[in-house]
């Protein structure tokens, strides 16, 4: 520690700190451009000059390494003369076309402007002009408001991983670019938008949509994917114009992956808003009434086990509960939350959780990532392993992979082969990445959806935990034993045992003429053929997406945005997110759907609140007491998850090939939909 | 204006691959950085390859994919060999003529006259302004800044090789010359050696020995 002295306050800050640092510690605060606390430091803006006592002249903070008695001054007036004439010189090629800039109200330069800026400019000259960038269907460019504090830069070559942006040519004519016009490459670049502290990225589809201090913000959760990150969605009057994201360092640090940032146009798009009943195999709007009607009458005299529920991938807790409650009352063992056939050991939670956490990551020295593409299915998760390895540095972070060979990771990763074999031979010490794993003191392995969808999943579950206990994966103060899971429902569900009951039928088993009556609550992700044709479906959900299509009754429910939900990530992480709009039409919560439906059939649900649901969830399973919160699982003494049976040689297969279209929301999004055109299938967009 | 125009906007080869002669270049160069920084090859491999291309093409440029297998070679993003190649003015990103004259106008050739070599270089070229080619091909005009060689102002550097002391008629001269396919003898286009006095030394003419 070194003590410091800022504006007469001392302050205790650790050995390296910045000034700037050491400033914000003592409670000043220092404007900036440049300099981000994620991302290394340019010290090129110069707009959070000090005063040290006794130099000769002010210094940029941000890259001022403090020294012990140091006596800084933040709020002098040479400070002040020497940031307004900064802010001169940034105003000189800036166009200052604040009216028509979507950052307006929310920049940087303006607020700074207000602090320091001149009330007119001593600058007689033409202003520079920059042509605009093409950088793909999510990020707008207005080059001509760049600074070129090379924040954008750094963010796509440290956290994205994907070093596509460039400063070329030089002084007057230096312009931030990927220089080739091709959209870029990430499934982060909204947070460049973040990023940028002036409106010289901005985004695409928002455009020109909303001022921010129209919106009013509500706390959510992202469920486009099973990380939980924390966003905040952006409403005005119905709409949720937009999501950011909201800090937790725990889980996504600050940043959004694309999909949840972009998908929110989806949410009023295809939209559910009445319910349906077939009559005839025609749909016919019906009032509630005659929805519940209609199912009760199809209940009539069908037995439990020939009923059965299936909960999608964007569920929230409480109307699973509330699904799962429902077909106990009516005797059904037949519940699954998994969809996608998914095979887990639910014995112990360590068996089908992140146990190492997202923040323990950067604590990890070793990887192995069997069946799974983090890139793809956690984008904010493997930008937080691309964090690890940076700060690791040249080998100090060895990352094995086995499964399907893909694009660039994001890190240097060694494919040790394609199939459950190479498990084998890890385990067996056959292949030298073993050394690795063993020599490594926090080993960690993830284990993905690409090997726990196959009918061999609990013997490659089985190996994994074996191999992560053989190499000290898994000990007092450190499990490096890892499932990564990609639909936000899963954990939660799995914690609540959504899942068949004695003599209950999968999901799959339902739908092949398992069961009489589905109920299927946002389930999507099946080809609707799989179901059998005698088959009544109930689809309650959202979107009308193929499962609404195939639907017999069409029960109209809330998406993540127009319910105050429970999510629980990845890592078992408890999360609740807040209602931002009113569901649409006819609409309504989920978990009131179902408890509305109990009293139809006499089998009314014993809550009438959602505190009362929440009540009853944390009865179920006590962890869904904590919210946000995580506590350390001590994984050393369970004896591993159960799972014998052959495994197959059949190599590992990606989860999806359509990052963007996993769900009923992301379809339903133009943006979406444009994204996938351009990123995943660019030769129709050549062809046209 | 920007000397380097939007990539969009010229003509690039659809491939590009290194000659043997350049090959050998090459491992000459990386042979000195030790392997995990052969990065520092950027502005070396850059020469080699607008080197080349004027050997092939007769245009002394920097395709941008040469500039991709450049960032293949030496294992960095593409966009880091951009930002070299177009921070440094001494890489043209876009096709020039055969010859490349590049007239300093800084202050001592400004003062020596450098207008004049100028209005030559467009007389005899058709040049209109700076940053063009001429119709034939084989001109390209640009202003560059001081080269170092004050002493000898004004200065016109044809690709490599500087040429000293001009004035209008001695640079019309010499662009004949080179469209002819002749090379004339760099350095002074006067009477002199190097930097020294026009028709000879005229100082220190004694030997010390007859002094003393
Ligand atoms: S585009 Fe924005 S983030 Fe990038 S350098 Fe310019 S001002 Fe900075
Ligand atoms: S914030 Fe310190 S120089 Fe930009
Ligand atoms: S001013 Fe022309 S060479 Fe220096």
């Amino acid at each position: 520690m070194v003590k410091v002295t800022v504006d007469g306050i001392v302050v205790d800050v650790p050995n390296g700190s910045s000034a700037l640092q050491a400033c914000e510690a003592a409670g000043k605060e220092i404007p900036r451009f440049c300099f981000h606390e994620r991302l290394s430091v340019a010290g090129n803006c110069r707009m959070c000059l000090v005063q040290v006592v006794r130099a000769p002249k002010p210094v940029a903070s941000c890259g001022f390494p403090v020294a012990e008695g140091m006596e800084i001054l933040t709020d002098t007036e040479i400070v002040r003369k020497a940031r307004r004439a900064v802010m001169e010189f940034l105003l000189i090629n800036h166009p200052l076309d604040c009216p028509i800039c979507d950052q307006g109200g929310e920049c940087d330069l303006q607020d700074q402007a207000f602090g320091y800026g001149a009330d007119h400019s001593r600058y007689q000259e033409a202003k520079r002009a920059v042509k605009d960038k093409y950088l793909g269907p999510l990020v707008k460019t207005v080059m001509t408001r760049c600074i070129q504090c090379t924040r954008c830069i750094r963010f796509a070559t440290e956290i994205a991983g994907v070093p596509e942006l460039g400063a070329v040519s030089r002084g007057e004519n230096m312009e931030v670019t990927n220089y080739v016009e091709k959209a870029l490459t990430s499934e982060l670049s909204g947070n460049l938008i973040d990023i940028c502290p002036v409106g010289a990225l901005t985004s695409k589809p928002y455009a020109f949509t909303a001022r921010p201090w129209e919106l009013k913000r509500t706390d959510s959760i992202d469920v486009s994917d099973a990380v939980g990150t924390n966003i905040s969605l952006h409403v005005r009057g119905s709409a949720v114009l937009r999501a950011v994201p909201r800090v937790n360092d725990a889980v996504n640090e600050e940043w959004l992956a694309d999909k949840g940032r972009f998908s929110v146009d989806g949410l009023k798009h295809r939209r559910l808003d009445r319910p349906w009943v077939r009559v005839h195999g025609k749909l016919q709007a019906v009032s509630w009434q005659d929805a519940f009607v209609a199912i009760g009458r199809r209940l009539d005299g069908v037995p439990g086990d020939r009923i059965g529920a299936i909960a999608g991938d964007l569920c929230d807790a409480e109307s699973m509960l509330a699904l799962k409650d429902l077909m106990t009352a009516l005797g059904s063992p037949n519940i699954d939350c998994r969809q996608d056939g998914a095979d887990y050991d639910l014995s112990h939670r360590a068996y089908y959780t992140f146990g190492t956490t997202i923040a323990g990551i950067e604590d990890a020295d070793a990887l192995l990532i069997v069946g799974s593409i983090p890139r793809q299915e956690a984008p904010v998760l493997n930008a937080r392993i691309r964090k690890r390895f940076l700060a690791a540095g040249r080998g100090g972070f060895p990352i094995g992979l086995i499964g399907a060979p893909t694009a660039d990771p994001t890190y240097k990763a060694e494919l040790l082969g394609e199939g459950p074999e190479v498990l084998a031979a890890l385990r067996d010490g056959m292949h030298p990445f073993a050394e690795v794993l063993k020599a490594a003191k926090k080993p960690m392995i993830i284990v993905g959806h690409g090997a726990l969808t196959r009918p061999d999943a609990r013997a490659i579950l089985a190996s994994a935990w074996a191999l992560a206990a053989e190499t000290g994966a898994i000990g007092a103060g450190w499990n490096g034993f890892n499932v990564l899971h990609r639909a936000a429902s899963r954990v939660a569900g799995l914690d609540m045992g959504l899942v068949p009951g004695k003599g209950g039928r999968s999901a799959a088993g339902m739908m092949s003429g398992g069961v009489d009556v589905l109920w299927l609550l946002g389930a999507d992700e099946f080809h609707t053929a799989q179901i059998g044709p005698d088959t009544f479906v109930i689809y309650q959900g959202h979107h009308g997406d193929a499962a609404a299509a195939r639907a017999d009754v069409i029960l109209p429910g809330a998406t993540y945005a127009e319910k105050s939900g429970t999510y629980v990530n990845t890592e078992g992480r408890v999360q609740r997110s807040f209602r931002a709009v009113m569901p649409p039409g006819e609409a309504r919560e989920d978990w009131r759907i179902l408890r509305a439906f109990s009293e139809v059939v006499g089998h009314t649900l014993p809550y009438d609140t959602v505190e009362m649901l929440r009540e009853r969830l944390a009865t179920v399973n006590p962890v869904f007491r904590v919210i946000g919160g995580l506590d350390a699982v001590d994984a050393s003494a369970l004896p591993g998850p159960t799972g014998g049976g052959a495994v197959s040689s059949a190599p590992f297969r990606p989860v999806f090939d359509d990052y963007y279209q996993t769900d009923p929301i992301c379809r339903a999004s133009p943006t979406m939909g444009e994204c996938s055109r351009i990123y995943v299938h660019p030769r129709t967009v050549a062809a046209e | 204006m920007s000397a380097h125009s939007p990539i969009d906007q010229i003509e690039q080869p659809a491939s590009f691959a290194f000659d043997a002669e350049s090959e050998e270049q090459i491992a000459a160069i990386l042979a000195k950085y030790p392997p995990e920084r052969k990065a520092s090859g950027t502005l070396p491999l850059l020469y080699v390859v607008q080197k080349q291309m004027s050997r092939q093409t007769g245009s002394a440029w920097v395709p941008r994919v040469a500039m991709d297998e450049i960032a293949r070679r030496l294992e960095v993003a593409p966009i880091r060999v951009y930002e070299v190649a177009t921070f440094y003015l001494m890489f043209n990103t876009r096709p020039i003529g055969r010859y490349h004259l590049q007239v300093c106008t800084t202050t001592s050739c400004w003062l020596r006259g450098s207008d004049d070599v100028v209005a030559a270089c467009k007389k005899a070229t058709g040049i209109s302004g700076f940053g063009q080619s001429s119709a034939d091909g084989l001109f390209t005009l640009t202003e560059v800044e001081c080269l170092g060689a004050c002493a000898n102002a004004p200065i016109l550097q044809v690709d490599d090789d500087f040429y000293e002391d001009l004035d209008g008629p001695r640079t019309i001269e010499l662009i004949e010359a080179l469209r002819r396919g002749e090379r004339p003898t760099p350095g002074p286009t006067i009477d002199r050696m190097n930097s020294a006095p026009e028709g000879g030394r005229r100082t220190l003419t004694d030997s010390p020995a007859k002094q003393g």
